[in-house]
Order: structure tokens, then C-alpha cells, then sequence
């Protein structure tokens, strides 16, 4: 644990929030990396903006300790934290011109003015806004806004930056463009970024680290691909893309049965015990039909097509298992021969490693 | 004079203005519309004949000590408005007052609504009403109040038992101007300030106060009218010091001298200018608030 914190940029230990007899966030511990992409993922109202006001110095935290590069923060207030925050509503000055609004952490700091304007005509370069320094934010659109509080929060060289939902309010293509740039200006000045999203695509896109967040706690934290191969609770495989679950049951090592009782192969269920449910992703599956061989050691179940969708790249098939759930499936379109139609008896075949298991909560 | 009058008579023509349906259209439609325009010159006229009135009998050649009859034009009356030593005396006390409780209210009633707007505490409410109170009460109750305290207290009523009354009235208008300011700002710039490294007290002076500037210069100016325009309250807690008010008062009943007439309309000027500028202010300030709601 000592070590951890010491690597860690931020670190929360046991960290609860409670308004009234709501909780918020609940008992939460993580360390995030220095100089990491971390994302914090989860629904609406699942604690994650809590988290990083915490985290900023804005809401004390009713329960745990806040360190930051391993010094306890947790009663400083948020100017004494060495940490920016980008505000999901910008949060500019309406008084102050866009450089000035930049300016103003260094003035702050007691760096010069000259050097401040300096200084944040630069930063304004970095976020390709150079030639708008002199206007109020009032006159820039929503894409520039967020450039400039992303900005305003970078030119102080903090040791981490927060980002609450920074691309909430813009639309898709603008939100695609400044997903690559914030990536890319991770990368040039490598400084760690907190960024809160409910977007699964963005979160998977952007972070090294994602943390799945749900009702105040963190489910599951890591790689987008350990994440979306090995989710561990059935929200984490349901969060992020699409999940095929069945009710299961435990029966030996590596073993498991269905709630209808066709015995599968289970390699990642170790440790777990009883009521289960594996998953399987739905690009993982292939089809064979009714009486035709499959591999040996494959997972197979029976069922039933009801819809066959074709997208042209894919083919998106509604099947209906014979224990009764609606899986999904997706087949590459790689030979180009006609799908099955709609009615056919067909074997869901995956490889038993692509199979993972989560308990039942 | 009413200062508070024109703006009541802005809400009263603007109501009659909002009825009418789109222009054009029928002839009848030009005949409501027709007879709406004169309704409200004539509401108009009833509310400012009375402040012409006082304009003209500045240049009334008056004789005597009344100034209710028109005896012919004059420049005489502003060739030295402050002759009465008396009457000078009070306006500069009306005036100082005013100042000097116009900056403890405003800086006061600031406070307290950011205080009200930002901390939510269990007395909230309470705090709530009892700022509502003064301008729920009438004048005479919280005039008498106040000389009761005062003489409760054994102070002696003057200037500053002048000051301490108007301070205590003002501030409940200071407190309600600057709090509708306050909850329409996004919480977050302040935030963003501290964020930037920005203790409260900077963040309240770069940010905030600026911010908020429209409503506490409203205030301000609300408050120094009021301060300037009150009878009432000051008359119980005056003691032997006189104010503008007070003075046209008790000059009214051994007549009134024309002077007063030509301070009340170098008052109506400085007035009317203050609220030129004021509501050129809040334009300005309005139309950069509604362009910085973020797209
Ligand atoms: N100041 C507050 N007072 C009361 N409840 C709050 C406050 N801030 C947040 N909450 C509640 O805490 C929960 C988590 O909120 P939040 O952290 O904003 O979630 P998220 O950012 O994940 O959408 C929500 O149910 C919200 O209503
Ligand atoms: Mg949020």
C-alpha cells in the first residue's frame, strides 16, 4: 500500500461522501498512475462527479483521506492543491478576455503579467486558439470554450488535471475531434488526466486506465480490453458493449452448467462458487447450422434465429437460446455468402477462453 | 420627490403595451391600438405633471412665502439656490447620509446574500424573513421601533441614529437585489477561480464582485434613494438634526421657499442621469451574461 501511494499521483483511501442519508460515494480506494490517462466511467448520478470534487478540493469528504503525489490534501482547500480543474460548463470569466481568463492561474502564482499573457498565448497555441486571445468567451463557440478552460487549467502545469464530462455538451463530430486532441495533448505534456465520462466509447478510446463506477463504488478497474474480455460483475459486461448473459451454476473446476443444463467450459470461473452467469461477447460466436459439426472443445448452445440484420461489414443476428434468453450475435462479413434467414434451428459455437463469468449479485 | 416613480410608471405603460395584438391587420385592430397609445400618454401625464409642476414653480416669480400660485417667469430662484442657510444645511446632511449609509448597506447587504446564496445553514430561512421584514413593515412601525431602541439604550438621536436606521431598512433592498444577482451566476466560475489558485477573498474581488457588479451598483443607487427620499423613519429618529426631507416639511407650514423647487429639480437631474447610466449599465451587462450561456 505504502508503495502504491508513493507512485501514485492521486490516491484516495476509503474516501465516502454522504449528503444527508444519501451516499454518494461510498468507501472508495484507488490510485491512479502518474502520468496516466485515467477514466472514471459510470451512469448519471453514480458518484463520479463527486469523486473529482473531492479529489479538487470542492467537497469535503465525509469519510477517508485524500493524498496527492503522497502528501495528504485532504482539509487543504482547492487553491492549495496541485491539481486544475476543466469544468463540464467551462466555467469561464464573462468579464475577462479569453487570454486573461488563461492568465489568470499564473497571475495568481505571482508570475508577471507580461510573462502570464506570454505564457498563455502559448498554451492558447497549444489548443489551436492563438488568434483569439483578445475575445470575451461570450464571442467563441462551445468547441472553443472548452478549448480555453482546457487552457486556462493546463497553463499552470498542475500535477494532475480534472475533467468533468469536458465534452458533454458538444456534438458527435466535435466530440470525435477533441477526443484525438485531448489524447494527443496527454501525450505532449504528460501531465496524469482524471477524465469522468459516461461514455463508454470515449472512455475506451482515450484512457489506459478506466474505472467502472456504479452507485458510489468502483466495480472493476483497468484496461479498456481487460474490461471488455473479462468484465467481473455483470453491470461492468453490460456498461461496456454488448454482453450475451445466462443464468449458470458452478458444477466443478473450469465447469459450468446452464439453468437449462447444457454443460460448458469456463476457464476464468476460478473462485467463483454457486449461482453464476457467464457471458460471451457477441462478435465471439459463431454460427454452424443445425447437425453440422463444430470444433472440438468448443462452448455450443442450441437455438433459434428470429432477426438477421444485414450492416453490410456485419450481420447482426437476434437468436433465441433454447433456455429461452434473446443473445445477440455478430458475423463478420468476410466471404460474402447470404446470411441464415430468420427461423433457422442454428449452434452458437465460441472458443471456452472467451467465455467469462461474473457472480449473480 | 418619488424617486421610485418612474420606474413604477415604466412597468405600468410596458403592461399596456404587452396587450396589443401584432401591428397591421384590421382598422379596428389601429383603433385599439390608437386608443392604447393615448391611454398610456395619459397615464404618463398623470404621473409626471406633478414633477413639471415642481419644474415650473422653480422659474415661478413668486411673492410671499407660498409658491402655489403662477406669478410670472424668473430666473431668480437659481441665481443662488442655497441662500437659506437652513435649507443648505439639510440637503448636505441629507446627502451625506445617504453616501454614508448607501456604502455600509451595500457593503453589508453584499455579504449577506452571498453569505444567504452560498452557505446553506439551518437558520436559512429565519434569516430569510427577518431580512424580508423591513420591507414588509410599515414605515411608522420600524421608525418608532427604532426610537424605542434607541432610547432604550440611552443613545441620542441624530445623525448617526439617522445613519443606523437607514443602514438597517437599505440593507434588506441591498440583500434582495445582490441575492437574485448571485443565484442566477454559475457557481462553478467561483469554483474555477479557487481552482486557479485563488483564495476566497481573491476570488470574491476578481470574480464574484464583478460578476455581480449590475446588482450591487442597483443596489447602491436603491438604496441611496431610499435613504435620501425617506420621511418617516427619519423623522422619529432625527432628534435635532435636519434632513431635505424634513426641512421641505416643516417649511411647507410656514410656506415654501421656491429654493427647495430648484434643489428638487437639480435632484430630478442628477437622478434622472444616475438612472440613464444605470440602465445603460445593465444593457451592457446583460447582453454579455445572455452570450455567455455556453452553446
Ligand atoms: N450537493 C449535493 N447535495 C445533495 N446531493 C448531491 C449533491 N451533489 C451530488 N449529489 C447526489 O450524489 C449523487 C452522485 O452525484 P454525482 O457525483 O454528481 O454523479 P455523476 O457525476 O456520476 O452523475 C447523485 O445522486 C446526486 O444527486
Ligand atoms: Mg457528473
Amino acid at each position: 500500500m505504502a508503495a502504491t501511494q508513493a507512485e501514485a499521483d492521486i490516491h484516495l483511501d476509503g474516501v465516502s461522501k454522504r449528503f444527508g442519508d444519501m451516499t454518494a460515494v461510498d468507501d472508495l480506494t484507488m490510485s491512479i498512475p502518474r502520468g496516466s490517462f485515467f477514466a472514471m466511467l459510470g451512469p448519471s448520478g453514480c458518484g463520479k462527479t463527486t469523486t473529482l470534487r473531492m479529489i479538487g478540493g470542492f467537497e469535503d469528504p465525509s469519510e477517508g483521506k485524500v493524498f496527492l503525489g503522497g502528501s495528504e490534501v485532504t482539509q487543504l482547500p482547492p487553491y492549495k492543491r496541485d491539481v486544475n480543474t476543466v469544468f463540464q460548463s467551462y466555467a469561464l470569466f464573462p468579464h475577462l478576455s479569453v487570454e486573461r481568463n488563461v492568465a489568470f492561474g499564473l497571475e495568481r502564482k505571482k508570475v508577471g503579467k507580461a510573462e502570464a499573457l506570454k505564457r498563455a498565448n502559448e498554451a492558447l497555441e497549444l489548443v489551436q486558439l492563438g488568434h483569439l486571445g483578445k475575445r470575451k468567451p461570450a464571442q467563441l463557440s462551445g468547441g472553443q470554450q472548452q478549448r480555453v478552460a482546457l487552457a486556462r487549467a493546463l497553463v499552470n502545469r498542475p500535477r494532475a488535471l480534472l475533467l468533468d464530462e469536458p465534452l458533454g455538451a458538444l456534438d458527435l463530430r466535435l466530440r470525435k475531434q477533441l477526443q484525438i486532441e485531448l489524447k494527443r495533448i496527454q501525450q505532449d505534456v504528460g501531465i496524469t488526466f482524471v477524465h469522468v465520462t459516461h461514455d463508454q466509447e470515449e472512455a475506451m478510446s482515450m484512457a489506459d486506465t478506466i474505472a467502472v463506477m456504479n452507485g458510489g463504488r468502483i466495480e472493476q478497474a483497468g484496461s479498456a480490453t481487460e474490461l471488455y474480455e473479462r468484465p467481473r460483475t455483470a453491470f461492468v459486461a453490460n456498461f461496456l458493449g454488448i454482453s450475451n448473459l445466462i443464468e449458470a451454476k458452478v458444477t466443478g473446476d473450469q465447469r459450468v452448467a446452464t439453468h437449462d443444463g447444457v454443460a460448458l467450459h469456463a476457464p476464468e470461473c476460478a473462485g467463483l462458487i454457486g449461482d453464476v452467469q457467464i457471458g460471451v461477447r457477441p462478435e465471439k460466436i459463431t454460427l454452424i447450422l443445425d447437425g453440422e459439426p463444430v470444433p472440438d472443445g468448443s462452448n455450443v448452445l442450441r437455438g433459434k434465429i428470429l432477426v438477421a440484420a444485414f450492416l453490410g461489414v456485419s450481420i447482426q443476428y437476434v437468436i433465441q437460446a433454447a433456455g429461452g434468453e434473446e443473445l445477440t450475435v455478430f458475423a463478420q462479413n468476410t466471404d460474402g455468402t447470404e446470411a441464415f434467414g430468420a427461423g433457422r434451428e442454428v449452434q452458437l459455437v465460441w472458443k471456452p477462453e472467451h467465455t467469462f463469468v461474473v457472480q449473480r449479485g | 420627490m418619488t424617486i421610485e416613480a418612474p420606474p413604477a410608471a415604466g412597468r405600468a405603460v410596458e403592461e399596456e403595451i404587452a396587450a396589443p395584438p401584432g401591428r397591421g391587420g384590421s382598422s379596428r385592430d389601429r383603433l385599439r391600438h390608437g386608443a392604447l397609445a393615448v391611454w398610456s400618454a395619459l397615464a404618463l401625464l398623470y404621473l409626471f405633471i406633478p414633477i413639471f409642476i415642481v419644474v415650473l414653480f422653480s422659474f415661478n416669480d413668486n411673492q410671499g412665502r407660498f409658491n402655489f400660485t403662477w406669478q410670472g417667469f424668473t430666473l431668480r430662484h437659481w441665481t443662488d439656490p442655497f441662500a437659506d442657510p437652513d435649507l443648505a444645511r439639510a440637503l448636505v446632511n441629507s446627502v451625506e447620509i445617504a453616501l454614508i449609509s448607501m456604502a455600509i448597506a451595500t457593503a453589508l447587504g453584499t455579504f449577506m446574500a452571498m453569505a444567504l446564496v452560498r452557505y446553506r445553514s439551518r437558520g436559512r430561512s429565519a434569516i430569510d424573513f427577518f431580512v424580508f421584514m423591513p420591507l414588509a413593515s410599515p414605515e411608522v412601525v420600524l421608525g418608532a421601533s427604532l426610537l424605542a431602541m434607541f432610547l432604550t439604550l440611552n443613545i441620542n438621536t441624530g445623525f448617526v441614529t439617522i445613519v443606523i436606521a437607514h443602514v438597517m431598512f437599505t440593507v434588506s433592498y441591498v440583500v434582495v437585489t445582490v441575492k437574485a444577482r448571485l443565484e442566477g451566476m454559475d457557481r462553478h466560475i467561483e469554483e474555477a477561480a479557487m481552482d486557479l489558485g485563488a483564495s476566497e477573498w481573491t476570488a470574491f474581488r476578481k470574480v464574484t464582485l464583478p460578476m455581480i457588479f449590475p446588482g450591487v451598483a442597483a443596489a447602491a443607487m436603491l438604496s441611496a434613494a431610499i435613504s435620501f427620499d425617506d420621511y418617516v423613519i427619519t423623522a422619529f429618529n432625527a432628534g435635532q438634526t435636519q434632513t431635505f426631507p424634513l426641512f421641505i416639511f416643516g417649511a411647507t407650514r410656514q410656506g415654501v421657499p421656491a429654493e427647495v423647487n430648484v434643489l428638487a429639480t437639480m435632484l430630478l437631474v442628477v437622478v434622472l442621469i444616475l438612472m440613464g447610466l444605470n440602465v445603460m449599465v445593465q444593457r451592457r451587462l446583460a447582453r454579455r451574461d445572455r452570450a455567455a450561456q455556453p452553446a
